[in-house]
């Protein structure tokens, strides 16, 4: 059945006067997180923006209980939390908020490893494409020819498909989602917490500071990502692949919306606007993501490799 | 009670069975790999019910270790060496949660070039993250360790993260008798974990996020003031657990042919019972000599220290380690405390695991005595007890 806007609850779940920027896309995420999962919930959260957003203590800006940790291991930490609520005979949802630096970068041996041991814990990248806590530093999931502060002529390496990656550790569950679209997010997060083992979904985060663009673009950026096919929303459960809604009508590249509508909206990607070679080198790794994609929905992945 | 053969290793984890530890998570390294080894065993087993976490490293074993017990469980993990310093970022983040957490560690040697055998740098690296260290001498007193860790770390008063310390294979893999309790009576004298908040949805808490720089600061400040506080723990603990299973160790330090010693020797871990050796033999000789054993390396027992070594005519502390450019760690502790009250020299000796004899402490003792006779106050942070072949080599060179 599909999600209905007015069955989500209308409580507040971050607190005005946060620390986030204004447009923030992590704060939208958190917000449609607890819509999603309700109170029976503890997050996980290792060093990035959301350690900063939720303000100065005593008080968070944000409704979770939270085990703050160091920036590698978050996945881990989550691994023995849950261990512990089992022990307890507590059935609490445990889920890492990670940044891409805090999944694809440091943490992925971590991540690897809570993925491969199918550890009871849900674990939402938020991908806002840098470090951007520390000053909006590129990162593995920086995507090709991005402005960023240690690749100021535009980074030279394609994105990392993690989602992929993770995907093919055959986990129960693997998605995509985006800030774009929240109905399309809480439902995967509320099938995710029905579902025993690890589970993976990596939510696209635009942000207003490290993408240079008007705060009050947060939303349209995200949907127009998804429009242009620069980042596909998808879902692997058990083994099948499917790419959601919101992507399905994005397989033929004619009916996209350019892609040029999105990267001119960003500042980071001007001198990939300029620079025709550059903009095959983005189409390319854009590209290579659906070829990935579109293998896995055709089922040429090997599917024995099922749990 | 009944009387076991155990390696050291085997005897903790079977002390952290006893103590009903609800999760393990660790990463195997030489020599602790053992310990690991044997709670997988006895967890699958079914003979103790806890789960275990098979992580990928032990900067995630620590990590786990940290969010069970976040969560409200007693939690154990353990390791050695190079482990130990991949998890040192996490020391520091268990301590500054205040998350009571017991870990063993078995002392070795880090590379380059490889190492396996007993030294104590990994350990040392570790005095400043807020951690409570005790360190064993045998194999009995690791198990020892290892129950009344919990019992200390989980005091409200001190609510601190505990390394159990124990020295690689003269105690990790060396068979010895332990007693070991029944299950019963573990269960009276430890009581049910107490831990100053949980994280879960019925509490709500929030754990590290930003604090203003004074609340920082006093945050560091309670940290020590626990620190202080666990001296007393200590003492108590020791004495709890004497009355309860008969064995008592004499809390922070302990002290051997002390009492009308001139001269007293201050190590820790398992060649102290080496040291104990010599000063039996340098008695028969004539030398008032007696041993120190240092049995908790944080909290430093600065008092005892001042207390039983002041108003001697030398102190000679012998470290199996060293902070590179200025001498051993224990050393320094100790030289801090006594403030120039008395002659000191500091040995480092038995690095990578050299073994280091009765004989070899005697020889230092007395080369150490006649120092003191014929210059009156003696301060010499470093000297090197280099390996016999070098030593030799070394003499040859000199006469030449
Ligand atoms: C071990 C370690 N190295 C470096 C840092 C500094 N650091 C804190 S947050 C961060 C970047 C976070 O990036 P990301 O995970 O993408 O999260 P974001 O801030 O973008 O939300 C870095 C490098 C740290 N806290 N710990
Ligand atoms: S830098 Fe970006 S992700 Fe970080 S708080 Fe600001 S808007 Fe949010
Ligand atoms: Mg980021």
């Amino acid at each position: 059945m599909p999600l209905r806007l007015a069955d989500l609850p209308r409580r507040r779940y971050g607190s005005p006067g946060n620390a986030a920027c204004p447009g923030c896309p992590e704060t939208m995420g958190l917000r449609y997180v607890k819509m999603a999962l309700g109170d029976n919930v503890v997050l996980v959260i290792p060093a990035g923006c959301s350690s900063v957003i939720q303000g100065i203590r005593p008080k968070s800006g944000i409704n979770f209980p939270i085990l703050n940790i160091v920036f590698a291991s978050a996945a881990s930490a989550a691994s023995g939390m849950s261990s512990a609520f089992e022990m307890l005979g507590q059935d609490v949802k445990v889920v890492v908020w990670a940044g891409d630096g805090g999944t694809a970068d440091i943490g992925f041996q971590a991540l690897s490893g809570a993925a491969e041991r199918n550890d009871d814990i849900i674990y939402i990248c938020v991908d806002n494409e840098a470090y951007m806590n520390t000053g909006i530093q590129r990162s593995g999931l920086t995507p090709y020819g991005a402005w960023t502060t240690t690749t100021w002529t535009g980074k030279t390496e394609p994105k990392k498909p993690l989602p992929f990656i993770v995907l093919a550790h055959n986990v129960p569950y693997v998605a995509t989602a985006t800030v774009g679209y929240p109905q399309d997010f809480i439902e995967k997060l509320r099938k995710a917490a029905t579902i025993r083992g690890f589970k993976y979904i990596h939510l696209h985060a635009p942000c207003p500071v490290g993408w240079r663009f008007d705060p009050s673009l947060t939303a349209k950026i995200a949907q127009l990502a998804v429009q242009t096919g620069a980042f596909i929303l998808f879902e692997y459960e058990n083994g099948r692949f499917r790419l959601s809604p919101y992507s399905g009508m994005y397989r033929d590249p004619k009916r996209r919306v350019p892609l040029e509508e999105y990267l001119k909206l960003q500042g980071r990607f001007q001198t990939v606007l300029k620079d025709p070679q550059k903009l095959e080198m983005l189409r390319a790794e854009i590209d290579e993501m659906w070829r990935w994609a579109l293998l896995l929905e055709k089922g040429m992945a090997s599917p024995e490799l099922k749990k | 009670m009944v009387l076991k053969a155990l390696t050291a290793n085997h005897a903790v984890a079977e002390a952290a069975k006893l103590a009903r530890v609800k999760v393990v998570s660790a990463y195997p390294i030489t020599p602790q790999t053992t310990i690991v080894e044997k709670l997988a065993e006895m967890i699958e087993k079914g003979e103790m019910e806890a789960k275990m976490v098979r992580v990928e490293s032990e900067h995630s074993a620590l990590a786990a270790t940290l969010g069970a017990a976040a969560a409200g469980a007693r939690a154990f993990t353990a390791t050695s060496s190079h482990g130990l310093l991949y998890m040192h970022e996490v020391l520091w983040w268990t301590s500054g949660a205040r998350v009571p957490v017991v870990m063993a560690v078995v002392t070795r040697a880090i590379g380059p070039p490889w190492n396996i055998h007993v030294e104590h740098s990994d350990v040392m690296d570790q005095r400043d993250t807020g951690w409570i260290i005790g360190v064993a001498q045998e194999n009995q007193e690791a198990f020892d360790l290892t129950l009344q860790a919990f019992r200390i770390s989980e005091d409200p008063r001190v609510y601190l993260p505990m390394i159990v310390s124990l020295d690689a294979f003269i105690l990790s893999h060396t068979v010895a008798p332990v007693d070991v309790p029944s299950q019963q009576e573990v269960d009276a004298w430890l009581p049910s974990r107490r831990q100053p908040y949980v994280i879960s949805p019925e509490t709500n808490v929030v754990m590290g996020n930003i604090a203003d720089d004074a609340d920082y600061y006093m945050m560091r400040y309670s940290i020590n003031a626990a620190m202080e506080a666990a001296k007393k723990v200590v003492e108590e603990v020791d004495e709890e657990y004497g009355k309860a299973f008969g064995r008592r160790y004499g809390g922070l330090v302990e002290c051997y042919n002390c009492d009308d010693a001139d001269y007293i020797m201050v190590l820790m871990g398992s060649w102290a019972g080496d040291a104990k050796k010599a000063s039996d033999l340098l008695r028969e000789k004539g030398y008032r000599v007696g041993v120190m054993r240092v049995r908790f390396v944080r909290p430093w027992p600065r008092e005892v220290v001042q207390e039983k070594l002041s108003n001697r005519k030398g102190v000679i502390v012998f470290d199996r380690s060293i902070s590179f450019g200025s001498a051993g760690q224990l050393f320094t502790d100790v030289a801090a405390s006594l403030y120039g009250s008395t002659s000191i020299r500091g040995v480092v000796a038995g690095l990578g695991g050299v073994d280091v004899r009765p004989e070899d402490f005697m020889n230092e003792v007395t080369d150490f005595v006649s120092h003191v006779e014929e210059f009156g106050r003696v301060y010499e942070p470093l000297r090197w007890h280099l390996p016999p072949k070098y030593a030799k080599s070394l003499a040859e060179e000199v006469s030449a």
